[in-house]
């Protein structure tokens, strides 16, 4: 065991999964010598060389489009594209190709590859590297969308994202890459994709929650009274239905928090089928704490715009009184 | 200082075979067997009746929207010819002859524009990927499969082909700018067919050439007649062997025309002048191949209607083909999305004929994990042609 934050974590699933499998290249912006502006991929370039670990041009297109080539011919890219903000010249390929290649051709050509993107606000960057796309992509059928919230989550998500057969966009909550440290294990393991997370266990409320909100869901909860079970989504695509379901049918109160706009929001998935599953076990309207319905802010009201863990703890305290 | 020339340079136009029939014997010299003309004619002939029986099975309502393929044959056909079996193909939309060429059935095409993803369905060990519909996209997929050829110390190259009107959209750009920088073997072979449906080329363009955008990119670049077989055999080969030699891209603009709309949903005589078409008809590329042949003792008028006798049945069983497929299953759409279909699809699978409620699992006896079942067992139709 070895106690790391969250960028070491990925770093090491990286690492590990390189020396095990020469498919697997790191390609993107800075990625090479500089270790990538987060540090993620630091010292990649020097144990696996320039063909391994590329510095490509500055476009996020062709990073994208030049990885799918690379996943058909049979290689595990792994690209990154530096904030999610600079996402969506990438959207394109993403969706009209990475997603649609295995249906299209009905399996004869094939895209393995994962995107690492940060993601989301919470440590005062600049404009266009705060946001929160993540569920653009939960809408585009053909991707999977994962989004881990602790050092143990992301490595092996990261390795089950690499050994995965189809695209998988894997979003690294930035505001988490060195907010804690967590014991991982130094060998490879593996996280399930599509499998939720119990993180707190209780009777009374359901908190869901996935990405950096995670930990402001866990501060709110310590500041309750009631017994309350946080389920960490870990995926958003896909979503486990299951986990979610039977922890309401067993609190019959819900509250869904995110950091991206509330309208059409994946809170409102996950509502729906609280809806479809749980309708008669329901004692209190689905409450959802997210970031507001406007363009993520500069960062003087980043922390007024995130759902911090007063304004969650509040909707805890009005699903429990209803 | 003195003011000092940093760049200097010219672009080459290459033409061999030209419109009347006029060979260049020194440019063309051990080009092309007579043997091989022989069949790059028949089958730009097949290809030519292929594209005539699209149109009409369009306009029957046997088919959905058609893009002909009319007056390009050379090009892609010459390139293709050029090439290695193992090469990668990264096509747009009007490349049959070259794709038909290296042996994509011509039943892929048609069911692909009937509507059936099957006709994407790439047959192993061909090392193509299937029409590509959105514009300039596909060129970066050509730069990451030559990448990988070269990641793996193979001598593989990749061919990607693309019209004028692509040379604006940014994949374009970003493509060049990858395959020359990270030293990727690439050949770029622009279409330059005059018309972005109906946008003329000099709105994509308004420099001299198309060809010099490869210049900016500080790789190879050459114009050529893309209506001639021979000056597209040699670019194409050029450039081949400089990507396996040297991992280097060329950017080969083949000037070209598209003798018919768009595609079937399209009416070019709204915005093209009939005389300008008119000027083109006459540089048809199978017009001047087959006077080639006839120069040469090679051809004549029994072989021509022993030609197209042939090129008719070989058509017709392709559409035959293409009709008689049984139709795909509903389940199609769900069993190729991923490797492994997740839970939520598993049950709107299972559930899919069933009313508005039709994706809560609880419908079904046993719930979620009885559903997971059902998908399971229903996962065991064989996508893929008989």
């Amino acid at each position: 065991m070895a106690n790391l934050t969250l960028v070491q974590a990925i770093n090491l699933a990286l690492i590990q999964e390189m020396e095990k499998d020469d498919r697997v290249i790191v390609l993107g912006e800075d990625v090479g010598i500089n270790g990538g502006v987060f540090r993620v991929t630091e010292g990649l370039f020097k144990r696996f060389g320039p063909s391994r670990v590329v510095d490509t041009p500055l476009a996020e297109s062709g990073i994208i489009g030049a990885s799918i080539g690379l996943a058909m011919a049979g290689l595990r890219p792994v690209p990154e594209i530096q904030f999610e903000g600079f996402l969506a010249p990438a959207y394109d390929q993403l969706c009209t190709h990475a997603a649609r290649m295995r249906a299209r051709t009905r399996g004869a050509l094939t895209v393995p590859m994962t995107v690492r993107v940060p993601v989301g606000g919470g440590i005062h960057a600049p404009e266009l590297h705060s946001d929160s796309p993540a569920a653009f992509y939960v809408h585009q059928p053909g991707l999977k969308v994962v989004v881990p919230a602790t050092p143990y989550d992301a490595k092996g998500l990261l390795i089950s994202a690499i050994r995965d057969p189809d695209p998988i966009l894997f979003f690294e909550p930035k505001r988490l890459y060195r907010a804690f440290r967590e014991e991982v294990p130094e060998d490879e393991y593996t996280v399930p994709i599509g499998k939720a997370r119990v993180v707190l266990p209780g009777d009374e409320i359901t908190v869901i929650s996935w990405g950096a909100p995670v930990v402001q869901c866990v501060t709110a909860i310590e500041q309750s009274d009631q017994s309350i079970e946080l389920i960490d989504l870990r995926t958003i695509y896909p979503l486990d239905t299951e986990t979610i379901v039977n922890s309401v049918r067993k609190t019959g109160r819900a509250v869904i928090v995110h950091e991206a706009p509330k309208t059409a929001g994946l809170g409102a998935e996950v509502a729906s089928r609280i809806m479809e599953h749980c309708f008669l076990y329901l004692e209190a309207p689905i409450q959802r704490v997210t970031g507001f319905d406007t363009v993520m802010p500069y960062y003087k009201l980043e922390l007024e715009y995130l759902p911090e863990a007063e304004r969650i703890r509040k909707a805890i305290q009005e699903v429990a009184a209803y | 200082m003195p003011v000092r020339t940093v760049l200097s340079t010219n672009i080459e136009y290459i033409s061999i075979l030209d419109e009347h029939g006029e060979f260049d014997a020194k440019l063309g010299k051990d080009l092309i067997s007579d043997e091989d003309v022989v069949k790059l004619y028949e089958h730009m002939t097949v290809c030519r009746r292929f594209d005539e029986i699209a149109f009409k099975l369009q306009r029957s309502g046997r088919m959905g929207t058609y893009p002909e393929n009319r007056g390009q044959e050379a090009a892609s056909l010459g390139a293709v010819y050029a090439l290695r079996k193992d090469d990668w193909l990264v096509p747009c939309y009007r490349e049959n002859p070259g794709l038909f060429w290296r042996g994509l059935p011509m039943e892929y095409i048609l069911l692909h524009w009937m509507g059936d993803e099957r006709g994407n369905q790439i047959p192993d060990g061909l090392y193509m990927t299937p029409q590509a519909i959105p514009i300039g996209t596909q060129m970066l997929h050509a730069v990451g499969l030559a990448w990988a050829s070269k990641y793996r110390g193979e001598d593989r190259i990749a061919c990607t082909f693309f019209g004028d009107g692509a040379t604006s959209e940014g994949d374009c750009h970003e493509a060049l700018n990858f395959a020359a920088n990270l030293d990727l073997p690439v050949v770029f072979v622009c279409q330059n067919n005059g018309w972005a449906i109906s946008v003329p080329a000099k709105i994509q363009c308004s420099a001299p050439t198309i060809a010099q955008r490869g210049l900016a990119y500080g790789m190879e670049c050459v114009q050529c007649d893309g209506n001639d077989i021979f000056a597209m055999v040699k670019v194409v080969r050029d450039a081949a062997a400089l990507a396996r030699r040297s991992h280097r891209p060329t950017f080969i603009e083949a000037v070209t025309y598209r003798l018919g709309d768009h595609t079937t949903a399209d009416d070019a005589r709204r915005y093209r002048d009939s005389a300008e078409v008119e000027m083109w008809k006459k540089r048809d590329p199978l017009i001047r191949l087959r006077k080639y042949l006839v120069d040469r003792n090679r051809w004549d008028d029994e072989k021509e209607r022993s030609l197209q006798a042939d090129a008719k049945e070989q058509v017709a069983a392709a559409v035959k083909r293409a009709e008689e497929i049984a139709a795909p299953s509903t389940t199609d759409m769900f069993d190729s999305l991923y490797a492994q279909l997740p839970d939520q699809l598993r049950i709107q699978r299972a559930t899919l004929r069933t009313a508005c409620l039709g994706q809560d699992p609880s419908q079904l006896e046993g719930g979620i994990e009885a559903s997971r079942q059902q998908g399971i067992e229903e996962t065991v139709s064989e996508p893929g042609l008989p």
